[in-house]
Order: C-alpha cells, then structure tokens, then sequence
C-alpha cells in the first residue's frame, strides 16, 4: 500500500528550515564558539554553562518566532559597533558621534524612549482611523526602539567594565536598569502575539503600559539620576541575580500585557471601540497565552529566588516583604489560571481579575521597595 | 448519617472553591506581615500602637504572623485541601489516561463543538488503513473499535498533561511540609510541651538557665552566631517572640579577621570573615572565608555572613563641659563599646552606654549644582551610563563616628551620635553631634564650628566665657569700649550699652535666639522688629568677638583683626551657641582615639525540609509546564462501511488553537481520503 500522500510526509522540522534559519543558527554557534575561545579565561564554569544554553535556546526562538532573527541580527551588530567604537575607553562616548548620538547606552535608551513614545501614537492611530498603515509604523517603530534598547543594555554592560573591572557587571541591577528590562520584556511578547494572531490591534493598549514605564523611566532619570552606573553591593554579587533577575521579568512583561488586553476585553464588552478591537474571543486567548507563560516563569524565577535567598541570606524563604508579595502576585494568578481553566469562566471578570492582578504585581515591582523595608535593597526611590 | 457528613466533609475540603477560598486569604493573610515590621522589638511596637492595641496584636501574634497559630493553620488546610483534592482526582485523571473513549457512540460524537464529514469514497479497508498511518504519523496513539456498522479509531496525545496535575500539586503539598519543618514549628512543639522557655537577652551567656539552652541535636533552627575578632563562640542565639534562646552547635567558630572593602564611591563592596572551625567531638579544625553569598555547610548546619558589628573597640574620649559657669578642665574617658561608664559630678549623674561606632561613614557631599534645562538637559542624558563628574555631589568618607546613650538617675535616656572629624559643609568645617529622644526620631545634629587650626577649642573656650554670669558685665564693658572708645564723654552711651549688652546676655544664656525673639516681639512694635533684631544680632556678635578675644588674651595668643573667614566664623559660632542651649547633656564627648575591634555575625541554620521543598519545587515547574503546555487532544475518526464518516476532536482546554488544531487534522485527512483526479489513486475502482 502506498502511503506518499502529501498529508502523511510529516515534515520534519530540520527539513522545513530556510536559508535564513541556518545562516542564523551557524552564526549563534560561531558567535558563542569566538566567546567561549576569546574569553573563556575570564569565564567560569556557570558563565560557559549559561552561554552555551543560550544558543539552542535562542536557535529555537528564532526558528519558531522568525522576526526574531533580524531583531538579534540588528542587536549584535549595533552592540558589537558600540563596543568597537568605544576602544576602551570610556571617554569616547562623548567624543564619537556614533556614540555620543546613537549607540552609547544612554542615548540608545532615550532612543528606545522616543521610539516607543512614537509607537504608542502611532497604534492609536491606526486603531482609531482604521489605518493599517498606521498600525504597521506602529509595529517597525517598535521593533526599532525594541532594538536600541536592547542595545543599550549591552552597550551599558559594557560600559559598566570600563569604569573599572571590578565595577562592571549585568545591567539589572537597579530599578532603572530593570525598568528598561521590563519595557523590553513587554515589547517582545506583544510583538510576540501580534505576528502569532496576525492582528496589530491590540497594540494600542499594550503600549499604554509600556509608555507608562518609559515615562517613569525618564522622570527617574532626569530627576533622581538614576541612570548613573554604580557598583554592586555584595548582597547582589551571585550569579544567582543573572537569572532570576531576567526571568522575572518574563513573568512581569507578560501579566502586564494580559492586563492591558484585559482593558481593551472590558472596554469591547461595553461597546467601545468594538467594532476597531479584535473578538473579545481572541483578546481572552491572548490573555490566558500572556498569563500562563507569566505564571510559569514566574514560577521559576521565585524558585530561582529562594535558591539565591538560600545562598545570601540564609534560607530559603523568610517572609521578606519582597518574598511575600512574589507569593501573594503568584497565588493570585494561581487562582486565575484555575477559574479560566477549571471552572471555564470567562469574560468581564477574569478581564477585571488581570487588570487587579496588574496592580498586585505593580506593588510587588516597585511599591515594595517604596513603602516597606526588607532585605531587598536594590532600589529606593 | 455520619457517613454522608464526613463525605460532605470531604467535597467541601477537596472542591476547588474551598482551595481558591484558601489561596485568597493566605493571600491577605500575608499582607499584614509585610505591613507590620514583624520581629522587632516589643518597645517598639509599644511605641508604635500604643498601650490599647499593643497587647491586642500581640494576641493577634501580629509581630509574627508567619509563625502565628492561625497562620500556620491556614498553611495545614491548603496543605490538606490540597492533598484530598490530589486523593479525589486520582482515580478519574488516571482513568482519562489510561482509556480511549473507543466506545463513544455516533450521536455523542456528532454533539462535538468539532466534528466534520469526511470524503467516503474510497474503500472501506482503504480509508482505514489511510487513517490509521495518519495518526500515527500525526503522534497520537489509536484504538480500533469495530462496531456493526463500521470503526471507530480513537485516538489521543498529551495525556501527560495530566501527570502534569499531580506534579504540580503534589509538589505544593511536599513545598509546604518542607517549609513547616524548616519554620518555628518544631521549636514551638518543643516549648509547648513545657521543657523549654525564653529568657530575655541582656545577660552573660553562663547565667542563661538550662531552660533556655537547646542541644546540638535540635534538628531545624536559624539563629546568629555574634563573634568578636580574637574570640570564639559555639552558642547561637535564636530570638523567639521579645527572647532569646541559646543553641548549641557542634563546632566552634573563632573570628580571625573581619573584613569591609569599599568601592571608590565608598559603596561597600566585600563583608568577609576569616574564620577557624573546630569540631568539638574530633578536635580538628580548618581555616575558611565566609562572604555575602558564599556561605560554609558543615556537619549539617549552614554558615552565612549575615552582618557585623562593633566588637567592643576601645574609645577614647574627652568630656567638654556644656554647662554655664566657670570652665572646667576636659574630663578623659575611656570605654569600650557595650560598657557602661559612671559619670559622677557634683553637678550631674549619669550613665554613660556606649552602644556603637563605624570607622567608615559614607555620605554624599555637596549641594548639586544647577541642572541644566531644555536641550542642554537632554544631552547630559546623552552618553554613556557613567556618573557625571561635574555633578557637584559626591560621595565621601567622613570618618569615624560612635554612639551613645546617657541615661538619667530616673532611667529616662538619649542617645547621641558624635563624628570624631569635622564635615565640610558650604566651605566651612564643623564637629558634627546628633542627639535623639527615642529610636523611632531622626538625630537632630548641633554643628560646632571648628577654628583656623581645626580644633573646637576656641569655640569651647567662647562657649565657657559667655554663658558664666560671672563675666557678662566683662564682656559687656569691652563691647562698650569697643563701640564707643574709652573717652570719658562717651561715659554714658557706654554704661547704656553696658547694660544692653548685659542683659541681652543675660536673655541669650536662657534659650538663645528664642528668648531674644521673644523678647523683641513683647516690646517693639512691629515695624521696628527687624531693625531691632538687627541690633540684637550686632550686639551679640559683638559679645562673642570679645569673648574669643578675651581668651586669646588669657592663653596669651596674639590679637587678631575681623575677616570675612572671622566673621563667618563668628556667625557660625553665635548660631551653635543658641544651638547648644537644646543640646541635653552636660558634656561635649568628643572621639579622640581608638582601638577598633570588628565583630562578624553569622546566621546558622540547620533546615532539614530543604531537600523537600528543592525537589518540590522541581516537580512544580515540570508540572505547571506540562499542565499549561502538553495539550491534551483526543481525535475520533468514525468509518463506516455504508459511508457518511465522521472526524470529531475534544480537548480538556477550550481555546482558539483548538479550532486551528481540528481544522488542520480535519483538512489533511480530507486531502487524505479524497480520491485523486490524475489517476494517481491507489485503487481506481473507488472512482465511478
Ligand atoms: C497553592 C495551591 C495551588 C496552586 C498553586 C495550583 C496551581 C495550579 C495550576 C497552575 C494549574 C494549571 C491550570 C490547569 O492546567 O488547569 C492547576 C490546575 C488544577 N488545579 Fe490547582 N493549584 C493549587 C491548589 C489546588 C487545589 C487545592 C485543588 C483542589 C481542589 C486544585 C485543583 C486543580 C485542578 C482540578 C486542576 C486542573 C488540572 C487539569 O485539568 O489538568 N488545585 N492548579
């Protein structure tokens, strides 16, 4: 019997990748290969452990998700420019116009700012006057900006070492550095979901949350200068910090674009704007899309904390105030999870539910750090 | 009866609505723990709350709600709920694991939300065979149900995700034991069968009774080991509820160094102590470094660096008479930190603790300078992330400081806290001192202004001219002689300013500025308050220039003109003199040499349910992922004989990628039994 039917030749995934696919791939390996033989002296086993867990990691995002290649394209090649322009020296970032107007960390972030800031009008254009085309500058603008920011935390990592090696080290360590972070977490899911539900729609609604942080983000600069570099105190001296930092802030991006989409459910529901926004159908799978991967890196991230807190402070989990609004934000989209998927509510209340999540997890962020003491030091206001 | 309560019981434990109840209020429930500082002090919250509510919370168990009976109680129903639920769904997910629904009946699957028709023109064995390999190949696994008039084939993947249920909440069950063995529950237990109590924590570890001491076989605690440098300890302190409870360890620990690094900015950089373990029972010892986030495990108990304190330096200070009347000689002290020292004086008692002192003290100086607006504004931002040198801030070390308390015959005490250099501060120097009535206040500082050669002496020698009654008619004969010459027809302006400047002294001495202000405001109109207070301000300033020269004279130093260093100086003086009125105590001690000693605190715990919640924790995260991401798929393919085929999909999760899923399956298999047009079909007998 033969069987050769187009149906049945289950492609198999190695086949199904384009030229692009391998050329992205054979860089990442050479990418981490020149690393690992270039600096692998400085490197101790947890850094090549990690480095060589990103390229599969990141090889797979880019072969599921395919703008991301370009996007990673776009950041190495600028970080790498940044880097080179800087010859070692720090003083050049006022010297070098590259620099001083582009690609040195804090003008890459006031361009990602900017950008950002552009996108948001520019989705709510599209939204408001049905205009495709101002959706799609919507979405480049924030694939741009998404770029320049992430260049800039590279760019500012490097930076860091130039003040002095001893100085140097990753870019989430304070509250500006981790505000950039989450800008950026945010933007790539949402950019994430829009190519996966082929809608730009929902952007308008996402970028309100992220222009929120961008606005803090400047206010916090301009006003408390907390874009300045400074050292790590030795609590947060662990590798601990590299991932659970990160991973966090997986967990934070997503709930935050849940409950933004949960706005827009609530506004459809009550007839605005429901003829421009997609089925509310759509907008709740996005949220429940945007809430499990939350609750799952959430997850890891607080365990990968209380392995940290193990090491730093002692044990595992000591109700810190910190620790404690982490279970509080966890258990509540606990709950959420549940209602959604074993008792199949639906609608209004779930929309409410993630918008109050939101808030919880807000406190968590950063009115923790701003209204009660604890052992989590790393940003007052 | 009693069967169908205790079944009720059961629904009501297991059902979700009673676990979500308990997520939500272990939710609010933990709130009040990050509200209320938990762990302090009781004066603390006696302060805090007031005598009506202090003991009210305390019942409440408020100042530590993580240990509270009834939080704890909360923790075993989740635990329990949690567990039944596990018991409840075992048998009906296992059995949706194990079966293939190969029995569904035609109507049920016609009821699906996805079901289709499928092309039936190809031959019966054909069609099956066809979508037996599609399955296969599409990763699920089959069951052929022959029936009368046809075949089922039931197929399902995904049924991981239900394993992904036990998982994960096996996983919270394992997570809270664990934590509930590594918590104060075990210490509970011990001290609610009777055999243990608390003691309070001021007193010599010898005379802590019995009573008090747990054994090195306590197998969970946490409690800080407090070692100075030189000595050793094998005693860790456990504070529960307002005491403390002493725990052996089986080894001891002696502090050989401890050591702060600092970063340029002054930001601490490194806290590391090198230290000497050496067991009790073998006698061996060996030498290690425990730093923040590199912590030592030995015999089962872990070391962290958890803080540091003072470990007793030795401070040598000199006692400054604050007091009016005739100078007395600086009183030399010496103590160490923790001592207690008598101050015994005709004038005075009192007793001196010293609590604290930091070698380092890192501030950030300076005023800032203007920021630049507009576009300017925005390129400072340009750049990299580097602080900006010409920020007019910077941080710096401004020397030791050290703590104390003095406490009066009735008990009542203040605390002060003195630096032993001066701080610059807009261009000039002062001694700094701060003082305070209660913990929960700031320290509100005096500044003493220090003279051309750095030292207070000149102001402590203005100081002790000024306010002695004895010399005010002096100083105000020399302000008079000063302003006027010493012509005898000046005579009576002199002898008016005499006696303006004397009283004006006189007011100063009893609350500075304030009697002064006061006194002005009672006798001069208002439109001439300002010029008065003018005059005041002359004639005082005046009073202080004859007193530092009148004790230059006295130590035989030689006269010296007004400048505007001098009359800055003077300005600052006057300012600390009214100042010094509120400052409560009878002396100025001032740090004029140390002997630092550090001491190193280290946390060990013994946390036997880490392991639990470790492995739990791995479980959670296979499970929540195998949950959320495994999808469980069950397709039905329904061939019959007579044809009208039927292809049906479920899924326990409703979302849209169900849709997409069935509408994939259903199309390929369509494509699959549809006879093809250019002959190429297996069995062309099919086409009529
Ligand atoms: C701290 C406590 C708990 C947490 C964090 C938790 C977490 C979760 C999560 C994340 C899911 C995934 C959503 C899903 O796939 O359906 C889930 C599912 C579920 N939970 Fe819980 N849960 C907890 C307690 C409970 C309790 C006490 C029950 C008992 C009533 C329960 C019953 C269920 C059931 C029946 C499912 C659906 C399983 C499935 O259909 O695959 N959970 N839980």
């Amino acid at each position: 019997m033969e069987l050769a039917h187009p149906s049945l030749t289950r492609t198999h995934w190695l086949r199904d990748r384009d030229l692009f696919d391998w050329l992205y791939a054979v860089a990442l390996v050479i990418g981490a290969g020149l690393a690992l033989a270039k600096y692998g002296a400085f490197m101790d086993v947890y850094d090549d452990i990690v480095l060589i867990i990103h390229v599969p990691a990141l090889v797979a995002i880019g072969w599921y998700w395919k703008p991301f290649r370009g996007f990673l394209a776009a950041v190495a090649v600028l970080s790498l420019f940044s880097i080179w322009l800087y010859q070692g020296d720090l003083a050049r970032a006022e010297q070098v116009f590259f620099l001083k107007y582009l690609i040195s960390s804090q003008t890459a972030i006031m361009w990602m700012s900017a950008l950002y800031f552009m996108a948001t009008g520019a989705y709510w254009l599209g939204l408001l006057a049905r205009s495709e085309f101002g959706e799609k500058t919507g979405s480049t603008l924030l694939w741009i900006g998404t770029v320049m920011g992430t260049t800039g935390l590279f760019a500012r990592w490097y930076e860091s070492y130039l003040l002095g090696p001893e100085i140097g080290h990753i870019p989430i360590s304070n509250l500006y550095e981790v505000f950039v972070l989450f800008s950026l977490m945010t933007a790539l899911l949402y950019l994430y979901y829009e190519l996966r539900y082929d809608t730009r729609r929902m952007g308008a609604f996402v970028m309100l949350v992220i222009s929120a942080a961008v606005a803090f983000l400047l206010w916090y600069s301009f006003s408390r200068g907390a874009h300045e570099i400074q050292p790590l105190i030795p609590a947060l001296q662990s590798y601990w910090m590299k991932v659970h930092v990160p991973t966090n802030f997986v967990g934070y991006g997503a709930f935050a674009l849940a409950a933004m989409i949960g706005v827009a459910v609530l506004l459809v529901e009550r007839g605005i704007l429901a003829s421009r926004l997609p089925p509310v159908k759509v907008m709740e799978d996005v949220m429940y899309k945007a809430i499990a991967i939350g609750f799952a890196f959430f997850t890891i991230a607080t365990i990968l904390g209380a392995l940290w807190a193990a090491e730093a402070w002692g044990t595992y989990w000591q109700w810190d105030p910190k620790e404690t609004w982490a279970l509080i934000v966890w258990l509540n989209y606990a709950a959420w999870l549940h209602m959604r998927l074993t008792k199949g509510l639906r609608g209004a209340i779930l929309a409410w539910w993630a918008v109050i999540g939101l808030a919880v997890t807000t406190f968590a962020f950063i009115g923790v750090n701003m209204f009660l003491s604890g052992l989590h030091s790393y940003g007052n206001l | 009866m009693q069967r169908s309560t205790s079944k009720a019981l059961f629904e009501l434990l297991s059902s979700m609505r009673f676990a979500i109840s308990l997520l939500t209020i272990l939710a609010i429930a933990s709130v009040i723990g990050t509200v209320i500082k938990q762990n302090e002090p009781f004066n603390a919250y006696l302060n805090q709350f007031g005598p009506f509510w202090f003991p009210v919370f305390e019942k409440l168990g408020l100042y530590s709600v993580y240990n509270a009976g009834w939080f704890l109680v909360i923790l075993a129903f989740l635990v329990l709920s949690t567990s039944l639920c596990i018991v409840r769904q075992t048998a009906p997910m296992l059995r949706e694991m194990r079966s293939f629904r190969e029995h569904a009946r035609e109507v049920s699957l016609r009821q699906f939300a996805h079901q289709a028709e499928l092309p039936d023109a190809l031959p019966f064995a054909d069609r099956q065979a066809r979508v037996a390999a599609y399955l296969t190949h599409a990763g699920f696994k089959a069951r052929t149900s022959e029936r009368a008039d046809g075949v089922l084939l039931a197929a399902k993947q995904g049924s991981a995700s239900r394993a992904g249920y036990f998982l994960a909440h096996g996983a919270i069950v394992l997570i809270c034991i664990g934590g509930l063995l590594d918590g104060n529950l075990p210490l509970k237990i011990q001290m609610w069968l009777g055999s243990k109590q608390t003691t309070t924590g001021n007193q010599l570890i010898a005379d802590i009774p019995e009573s008090a001491r747990l054994g090195v076989n306590n197998w969970s605690y946490r409690g800080n080991l407090f070692i100075p440098e030189g000595r050793s300890a094998n005693v860790a302190v456990l504070s529960v509820n307002d005491g403390i409870l002493l725990q052996e360890v089986p080894f001891t620990v002696s502090l050989k160094k401890f050591h702060i690094d600092h970063y340029e900015n002054g930001m601490p950089k490194r806290f590391a102590s090198d230290i000497i373990v050496t067991d009790d029972l073998t006698g061996e010892s060996f030498e290690h470094t425990i730093e923040v986030n590199h912590p030592l495990e030995y015999r089962g108990v872990t070391m962290y660096q958890a803080s540091f304190e003072d470990g007793g330096s030795t401070l040598r200070l000199a006692g400054r008479n604050m007091l009016h009347g005739p100078a007395a000689a600086p009183l030399e002290l010496e103590g160490q930190v923790g001592e207690t020292l008598r101050l015994n004086h005709p004038k005075f008692s009192y007793a001196l603790e010293l609590t604290g002192f930091t070698v380092f003290n890192v501030e950030e100086m300076g005023e800032g300078v203007e920021s630049a607006t507009g576009m300017a504004r925005l390129r400072e931002h340009l750049g990299s992330g580097a602080a900006r040198q010409d920020s007019g801030r910077e941080m710096r070390n401004v020397g030791p400081s050290f703590t104390f308390k003095l406490r009066d015959e009735a008990g009542q005490a203040r605390e002060f806290q003195n630096y032993m250099l001066p701080i610059q501060q807009g261009g000039r120097w002062y001694l700094y001192t701060g003082m305070r009535e209660s913990q929960s206040e700031a320290f509100r500082y005096l500044r003493l202004p220090v003279d051309e050669d750095g030292q207070i002496d000149t102001w402590f020698a203005i100081h002790n001219l000024i306010f002695d009654p004895a010399r005010r008619e002096e100083l105000a004969r020399r302000v008079a002689t000063a302003s006027f010459g010493d012509a005898p027809a000046a005579a009576p302006m002199r002898e008016r300013l005499v006696e303006t400047a004397s009283n004006t002294l006189a007011m100063f001495g009893e609350r500075g500025y304030e009697t002064v202000g006061r006194f002005i405001e009672a006798s001069v109109p208002e439109a001439e308050r300002e010029r008065a207070a003018d005059v005041f301000v002359k004639i005082l300033q005046g009073l202080v220039w004859e007193a530092w020269m009148s004790a230059r004279e006295r130590a035989g130093m030689e006269p010296i003109t007004i400048n505007e260093d001098r009359a800055a100086f003077l300005r600052d003086t006057l300012a600390a003199l009214s100042d010094s009125l509120f400052y409560e105590s009878p002396l100025y001690l001032q740090l004029t040499g140390y002997d630092h000693l550090q001491a190193t605190v280290l946390q060990v715990t013994r946390s036997p349910g880490k392991p639990l919640v470790y492995l739990g924790s791995l479980l959670l995260v296979l499970g929540v992922f195998a949950m959320l991401y495994i999808r469980e798929r069950r397709l039905f393919v329904l061939l019959k004989h007579e044809g009208g085929d039927l292809v049906a999909m479920s899924s326990n999760r409703k979302a849209i990628d169900v849709d997409e899923t069935f509408e994939r399956h259903a199309g390929a298999l369509r494509d699959l039994l549809t006879p093809s047009q250019d002959g190429a079909a297996p069995d062309q007998t099919a086409t009529r």
